[in-house]
Order: structure tokens, then C-alpha cells, then sequence
């Protein structure tokens, strides 16, 4: 458990050192929470458009965290020999992946903590369970970390951090998260449905404002959650 | 039992390459081993398989009679690994990644008193990122040796050090021995080998050329010749008959006289020398330098 604990505590200032992290992490969300809600020229379809934007933004904050930042990190630590360096210590590869799980957790109660301050602050009023989030996130972080993970043990460091970000910026276009899902293009609805992002502000969506949770969301993100992390055991190169 | 035993090791890579082809050697607690070989001789492979990253396609390596692959968990405890090259993260501080890896073993080596020992108090709040490489390898050193192993593993601890830090880690590998570990050093430095190594094996294409002690392997072949220097366009004809030997000017100011070393021979040589009133420059007599024997038996294979 000491080890775990040394090794969080590690993966954690590591990650609130880059700057990158930190804006890709608290700078961005904080950004568009706060511009949108005052910049109205979204769709959102709601009376005030923080209702819309504060349950998108909390599904950005979880993306970028588990895949964004885990798959970059993980991509160069592979690629510089860090894995493998500590494959030859005694840490043991299941300590090392609780110690970054436990680290994207703590990341993502901040971020929560900080988008959930600023959001109420510019008038957001959640109306349903907020406690039904949880397992939301909690999911689309295991199917999020599994696709950052998928990149990041095959890929060299550059190159996941190109993928990653792309891949950051097209699901948070089709994710539901500052464009609803409901006004783009009928296949490209279809696509974004499918996808874990547009199925995490879903049912944050839902869930926020006591609206009934659709249970295909909950669907897509179980199969993600399942799928993407199975994806990455088996084809991750720790070397 | 031998801390290391390697025997019979044949490592091939896909596409049929041959790293390792039928090495064996081993090495016991305190005694500083070094694999010595050129690049590609297969030294870092070897070190890998007995690390456990890599399993042998034949033969078998066992380290405190465990088995590096099957055993892994239990002999990482033990061991401390130094690679060829990276294994830190680029934005720890040195104090950080030891904190971190004394939290992996049991009775680790206290952090500030490694950094210290290493020259790395100065530099201990410093990312790995912006260290020289100089203070990357010995940072990796401090990291092998932070549990306390029984056995360590350094390839190529010296590479890209300066002069005094090299001195830091000559003392410090002693150090490891004079308290009963095995240190396995992976080098193509034959100057390494010779001050640091109880034993040298020289590998090369994968396979073992030499084994010994750098005084065994020096005097295992007798030198033909003297050599020294001294003014270009000496009378060769002249020296060769004071000395009853075949002179010749290899290089300008630079002979080599056909005899085998004897202080009778080298005598006659100096005596000539300054009953002419020439100046002698470097002498070599005796047995052959390291490098000598490394060179003619990778020049060979």
C-alpha cells in the first residue's frame, strides 16, 4: 500500500506540474463554462445556458483527464523507459496501474470540485440526482482511460499526443459537451451517439436536470468501459 | 551457488538475428564482473535476459538461483537495475525518484545520503530533463542501488561521464562489492573493465572470446616486441645491432624493436639511446594492455 500510495503521489505532482496538463485539464472546461455563459450564441435548448454547458463541461474535464492526459503520459513514460524500469522494481504492474488510477481520480475531484464551483457561481442550479453522476464519470473514465492506453501502448510519445488530441477535439465537438448531439446531422448523430462522450453528457445531462436517464447512453458507456480497456491489455507493448 | 549464472544463453530475435549465441560465465557475491564487448556484441541482451525483460530461446540464466522470468517478483527485491539509457521520468527531481523507489523496497539506502554520495545534493530539486548526462547516469546508479541489492545490474554506468564523476561511480561499484553484492557492468570501455572488474568476460557476435582476471587476460599472450618513441630518422641499423635485434620506424618517432621483452634488451636500447644524447618518449615492454588483447580478439572473430 506504500507503494501504491509513493507511486500516486508521484503520477499526481508529475501531472499538476506540465502546464500543458493543468490547461488541458482545469484552463480549458473553466474557459468554455465561462465564455459560453456568457457568450449565448450556442443551441443549447435550455433557459440558461449553464444548465447545459456545466454537465457537458464535467464530461470534458473526465475525457481529458483519463484519456488525454493518462494516454500522453503513459505514451512518453513508455517511450522514455519508465515502464520498463519499473517493471524491474518491486512496485509490480497491478500497484502501478492503481496508483494511476487513484491519480486520475484525484485529478478529476478537482476538476469537479473547481467546474462545479465556477458553474453554480455563474448560476447553475442542478435540479436532479446529483449523486447519479457518479457512476457515470466513474464508467466513462475506465472506457476513456482504456482509449488513451490503446494509443499510448503502441504509439510513440508524439504520436499520442497528436492522436490524443485530435481525438479530444473531435469528441468534443460530437460530444454533446458544448454543441447538443440533437443538432448535428442526422449520420453524424448516429455516429456521436455511439460514442462514449455524446453517452457521458447524456446521462450527466439527464441526470442533472431530472430528466429521464436514456438507458442506450448507459449501454454505450458499459460497452466502451468494457471494450476499450480490453482493447489496450491486449495489444499494450510496455517497452 | 553463483549470484549470476548464465549457461548455454542463445537469444535470437524475430527475423532470425542472433544477439546472444552460447554464452556462459557466472558471477559471485563481491566480485565486480564485467561483460566487455564492442556495440552489438550482445552485452546489453544478455544483461536484459538476466533482468528478466527478456527469456532465452535456449539455455538457461539464473540469478540468486531464481529464475529471472518465472520468479520475477520475488527477485526484483533484490536486484537493482541500471539501463543503458532513460527509465526516469523527464520531470522528476533526483530526491523525488529515489523517495519514490526507497518506498518500493524494505530497507532501502536513505535518499539524501545516496544523493550525497553521488555528487547530487546540488541538483537534487532539479527535473531529470535538465540534468547533464553526467548527473542523469548517476542519478540512474543511485536508483539500482536504493534497495540495496544483492545484485546490480549497470549497463554502461559510465557512459558520458566526466572524469570525476566517473571517479564517484568507480568508488561507489567498489563500495557495492566491499559489502558482498554481485555488480554485473555491461561496458565497451576497456578502461572501465580494467579498474573497476574482479573478472572481465569479453563477448562479441554473442559468443564468450576471453574470461579472466584483466591481469590474467593481459599476460595470457606474451608480447613480441618493444615498442617506444623517440626523434624520427634514428639509425635503425645502428640501434639494431646494439641491441641484437630488428629495429624498424613504425611511424615517424615512433620503433618497434622484433624481440621479445627483456630488462637486458630494453638496457641496450636505453644505453644506446644516450650514449647518442637522444630523448626517450613512451616505452612499452612487458605484458600487452587491455586493449591489446580486446583488440586482437575481436579483430579476430
Amino acid at each position: 500500500m506504500n507503494k501504491v500510495l509513493a507511486q500516486t503521489r508521484v503520477e499526481l505532482a508529475l501531472t499538476l506540474r506540465r502546464g500543458e496538463s493543468v490547461l488541458l485539464s482545469l484552463g480549458i472546461p473553466v474557459l468554455l463554462l465561462v465564455f459560453f455563459s456568457f457568450v449565448d450564441v450556442l443551441p443549447t435548448g435550455t433557459d440558461d445556458p449553464i444548465d447545459f454547458l456545466a454537465p457537458g463541461v464535467l464530461a470534458l474535464a473526465v475525457m481529458s483527464t483519463a484519456m488525454v492526459g493518462l494516454g500522453i503520459a503513459t505514451g512518453f513514460e513508455r517511450q522514455y523507459g519508465v515502464l520498463k524500469r519499473l517493471g524491474s522494481t518491486p512496485l509490480g504492474r497491478p500497484a502501478l496501474l492503481a496508483a494511476k488510477t487513484l491519480a486520475i481520480l484525484a485529478v478529476e475531484l478537482l476538476q469537479v470540485a473547481v467546474l462545479a464551483a465556477v458553474a453554480v457561481a455563474l448560476g447553475w442550479r442542478p435540479s436532479g440526482s446529483v449523486v447519479a453522476m457518479v457512476p457515470a464519470m466513474l464508467l466513462a473514465t475506465v472506457a476513456f482511460a482504456g482509449l488513451g492506453l490503446l494509443m499510448a501502448g503502441r504509439l510513440r510519445g508524439e504520436a499520442v499526443l497528436a492522436a490524443a488530441n485530435g481525438l479530444y477535439l473531435v469528441l468534443l465537438l460530437l460530444g454533446g459537451m458544448v454543441i447538443p448531439v440533437g443538432e448535428l446531422p442526422g449520420a453524424l448523430r448516429t455516429v456521436a451517439r455511439a460514442l462514449p462522450a455524446a453517452a457521458l453528457s447524456d446521462v450527466l445531462h439527464a441526470t442533472s436536470t431530472a430528466a429521464a436517464v436514456p438507458g442506450r447512453a448507459w449501454l454505450v458507456l458499459v460497452a466502451w468501459a468494457v471494450v476499450a480497456p480490453l482493447a489496450a491489455v491486449v495489444t499494450f507493448r510496455w517497452e | 551457488m553463483p549470484a549470476v549464472d548464465v549457461s548455454g544463453l542463445v537469444v535470437r530475435y524475430p527475423g532470425d538475428v542472433t544477439a546472444v549465441d552460447g554464452l556462459s560465465f557466472t558471477a559471485e557475491a563481491g566480485e565486480v564482473l564485467a561483460l566487455l564487448g564492442p556495440n552489438g556484441a550482445g552485452k546489453t541482451t544478455t544483461v536484459e535476459t538476466l533482468e528478466g525483460y527478456k527469456s532465452p530461446t535456449a539455455g538457461t540464466v539464473r540469478v540468486l538461483d531464481l529464475d529471472p522470468v518465472a520468479d520475477h517478483a520475488r527477485l526484483t527485491s533484490r536486484i537493482g537495475v541500471m539501463l543503458q539509457k532513460g527509465g526516469v521520468y523527464p520531470g522528476i527531481r533526483p530526491v523525488e525518484a529515489l523517495r519514490l523507489f526507497a518506498a518500493f523496497y524494505d530497507s532501502p539506502e536513505h535518499p539524501a545520503r545516496l544523493l550525497d554520495r553521488l555528487g547530487l545534493a546540488g541538483v537534487a530539486r532539479t527535473p531529470w530533463r535538465r540534468l547533464s548526462g553526467g548527473e542523469q547516469q548517476r542519478l540512474s546508479l543511485a536508483l539500482a542501488l536504493v534497495g540495496r541489492p544483492e545484485v546490480a545490474f549497470l549497463d554502461e554506468p559510465t557512459a558520458g561521464v566526466d572524469v570525476a564523476g566517473r571517479q564517484v561511480i568507480r568508488e561507489v561499484i567498489g563500495e557495492l562489492r566491499d559489502r558482498g553484492a554481485c555488480v554485473l557492468l555491461a561496458t565497451h570501455e576497456l578502461d572501465e573493465a580494467e579498474r573497476v572488474a574482479d573478472r572481465v568476460v569479453i563477448v562479441d557476435h554473442g559468443r564468450l572470446l576471453a574470461e579472466g582476471t584483466p591481469a590474467e587476460l593481459m599476460s595470457a599472450t606474451e608480447r613480441t616486441s618493444i615498442d617506444f618513441g623517440a626523434p624520427p630518422d634514428l639509425d635503425v641499423a645502428g640501434l639494431s645491432a646494439a641491441v641484437g635485434a630488428s629495429v624498424v620506424e613504425v611511424r615517424p618517432g615512433q620503433y618497434s624493436v622484433a624481440t621479445a621483452p627483456s630488462p637486458a634488451t630494453v638496457a641496450a636500447i636505453t644505453a644506446w639511446l644516450a650514449e647518442h644524447d637522444l630523448p626517450l618518449g613512451d616505452l612499452r615492454a612487458g605484458r600487452q594492455s587491455l586493449e591489446d588483447v580486446f583488440l586482437r580478439l575481436t579483430g579476430d572473430s
